[in-house]
């Protein structure tokens, strides 16, 4: 095996064609580091090309990519530390890349939430729309006309006069969204909208995205759900810094090297390294080579080979660079 | 609702327990238990009121009516000291050490003057303070203070929230070994992919438990419709006029609680086609959420 899993071939945008309008074509402006789409089917689109960035002494991304195209949703996967914020602020502009291109459209055409929601506590909903909205040059009429519809699917019509910071992480997230698409962004860049946020909101958030893509925005989230990014068109599994695996969900569990099972008890030896639990029962994984078939002592006991899912497979990628770091993979 | 193993009473037993907060019914005469060995999830939206009967058990809160009995009396400072509580905020001193954190709470919990060893994983940590650690360090070291003084019950607030795969699948070890042990737990996730850890499941809204039991018997029968079509955009756009409420799902899109008939006629002349499948825990837990709520389901 290479020094990391196999990268699904690609990247190929794999969400379904988009019905909406094209990126601007007048944009991205002269300010972005570099104007070419990054894109390689030449549909257009904006993203990151081998981007590294340094904090301090240490990699925070190591020579990432990403392609966001219009009206395909883009999801960003990893745990804490991964550098999922600091991918999403150098896609979003919001802090300048130590090496790589980044392609984005005009700073007036993205909409970005930054992972602190970017709201005004001690504004009502109203006036933090209100603000948002004049900041990107609507009326007050234009914007109340806009967000109307998502307040009222976002079930905040009646908090409307509430003060940002007595409404719940889930109202907040969802408010935070509606801000960030007020003015119809053709990139719309979201750090961890639904971290905390319980299931019924997170499917307001999750129309919110869909409705967004719907309209030809770009849009690139990030997430610790993997059923969430299961969803997505597009999917970057980062881990410390670096892409675990790049692709459709599909690509990525294609690419997964070697096999997996699952086995009701927890497994011993070298199994159990290679061992998590899910759904209360045990994955092993068998790198490529070693599967039980390989061995000697082969039978029901060592349980079934499985198809793995999206989540397994950000696991085994995780997994397999953990046990190479300790020096027992290769 | 499985009931305790032969002989053995519950850790923990909510008998229609109410709590109410002036006009406002925050827990709504729930009836809940937590056996030895068996790990119950508490799930539902924010606002339910997971986390008032949480506080109910702790002995944080009294009930309005009904009675909360742990390990067979009335909550108490020396039942307290059987529980293993592990809050969202995870309830270490940012300014202490993890070493120190786990000595401070040893003493608090009678447990022992020096305070259990640190796991070998976290012992490169000790001497920095918490504050300055990465969360997921920090859930670890809660996880241990929460579980160094061997509790008999575990109640866990939302344990996994913005943790990898990898590390959830290790935190849930963690959980599904002390329950091996002889702990009972009670835990809260907004993750429904991890009731499969769960040996039961306990759904609340508005403060009151709407369903019960395994994952396959809370889904029972529903079903959705699946829309598989050429352009997901305009399926979606078609759909979302007919007012069906519509989820995208990768390259489909899942309609719950409407017969196939119509959505395929919402569709019209769309190339699309239309699938029907079982309900996820997930889809039916919005049917249970949303229908209980005085609020109208969103459309």
């Amino acid at each position: 095996m290479t020094s990391r899993p196999r990268r699904a071939s690609g990247p190929q945008p794999g969400g379904p064609q988009p019905g909406g309008r094209e990126p601007d074509s007048t944009a991205p402006d002269s300010t972005a580091p570099d104007s070419a789409a990054p894109d390689s089917t030449g549909r257009g689109g904006w993203g990151l090309q081998e981007v590294s960035v340094w904090h301090d002494d240490s990699l925070a991304l190591d020579h990432v990519s990403l392609v966001a195209a219009a009206g395909q949703v883009t999801a960003v996967v990893g745990g804490d530390g991964a550098g999922k914020t600091t991918l999403l602020r150098c896609l979003a502009g919001a802090q300048a890349p130590g090496s790589g291109r980044v392609s984005r459209p005009e700073v007036r055409r993205i909409g970005y939430l930054p992972a602190s929601s970017g709201l005004y506590p001690d504004l009502t909903v109203a006036e933090n729309l209100a603000f948002r909205a004049a900041a990107y040059g609507l009326t007050a009429a234009q914007a109340r006309e806009q967000v109307a519809e998502y307040l009222d699917r976002a079930g905040l019509t009646a908090a409307r006069d509430r003060l940002v910071g007595q409404l719940s992480g889930g109202m907040r997230q969802k408010l935070g969204m509606i801000a960030a698409l007020v003015h119809r962004p053709d990139l719309l860049v979201l750090d961890e909208p639904s971290t905390g946020v319980d299931p019924v909101s997170r499917s307001d958030l999750w129309w919110l995205i869909a409705r967004a893509a719907t309209g030809g925005s770009a849009v690139v989230f990030s997430t610790s759900y993997l059923d969430e990014a299961e969803r997505a068109g597009l999917v970057v599994a980062l881990d410390a810094g670096r892409e675990l695996a790049t692709g459709t969900p599909d690509e990525i569990v294609a690419a997964i090297p070697g096999t997996l099972r699952a086995v009701r008890e927890r497994p011993s030896g070298q199994d159990g390294l290679r061992a998590w639990r899910r759904g209360g029962h045990w994955r092993v994984w068998d790198p490529p080579g070693s599967g039980p078939a390989a061995g000697p002592i082969a039978g029901p006991a060592a349980g079934p080979v499985i198809r793995p899912d999206l989540q397994d497979a950000v696991t085994v990628a995780a997994l397999a660079r953990e046990l190479r770091l300790a020096g027992s993979l290769r | 609702m499985t009931g305790a193993a032969a002989g053995a009473s519950p850790l923990a037993q909510c008998a229609g327990v109410s709590c109410r907060f002036g006009q406002f019914t925050a827990v709504d005469q729930v009836d809940l238990q937590v056996n030895s060995g068996e790990i119950v999830g508490l799930l539902g939206a924010n606002g339910a009121g997971k986390t008032t009967l949480i506080r109910l058990l702790l002995g944080l809160l009294t009930p309005s009516a009904g009675e909360v009995a742990l390990f067979g009396a009335a909550p108490s400072r020396a039942t307290r000291r059987r529980i293993g509580y592990l809050p969202q905020g995870l309830g270490l001193y940012d300014d202490l050490t993890p070493a120190e954190n786990l000595k401070f709470s040893a003493a608090v919990f009678g447990s022992g003057r020096d305070g259990p060893e640190l796991p070998a994983a976290l012992r490169s940590y000790a001497n920095t303070v918490v504050g300055s650690l990465p969360l997921g360090v920090q859930r670890r070291i809660a996880f241990a203070q929460v579980l160094s003084h061997r509790p008999d019950l575990l109640i866990l607030d939302e344990p996994t929230s913005g943790v990898d795969p990898l590390g959830r699948a290790r935190l849930w070890e963690t959980i599904s070994d002390a329950a091996a042990a002889g702990a009972g737990v009670l835990v809260t996730t907004h993750h429904l992919d991890e009731a499969g850890e769960c040996s039961r499941l306990v759904i609340m809204a508005d403060g009151a438990v709407v369903a019960a039991g395994t994952a396959a018997q809370i889904i029972g029968p529903a079903r959705v419709s699946v829309v598989t079509a050429a352009s997901w955009t305009a399926a979606f756009t078609a759909l979302e006029r007919a007012g069906l409420p519509v989820a995208l799902a990768g390259r489909s899109l899942r309609v719950p609680s409407c017969p196939s008939a119509e959505v395929r006629h919402a569709l019209g002349d769309l190339d699309a086609r239309v699938a029907d499948a079982p309900a996820t825990l997930e889809e039916r837990f919005f049917e249970l959420t949303l229908s209980s709520s005085g609020t109208e389901v969103p459309r």
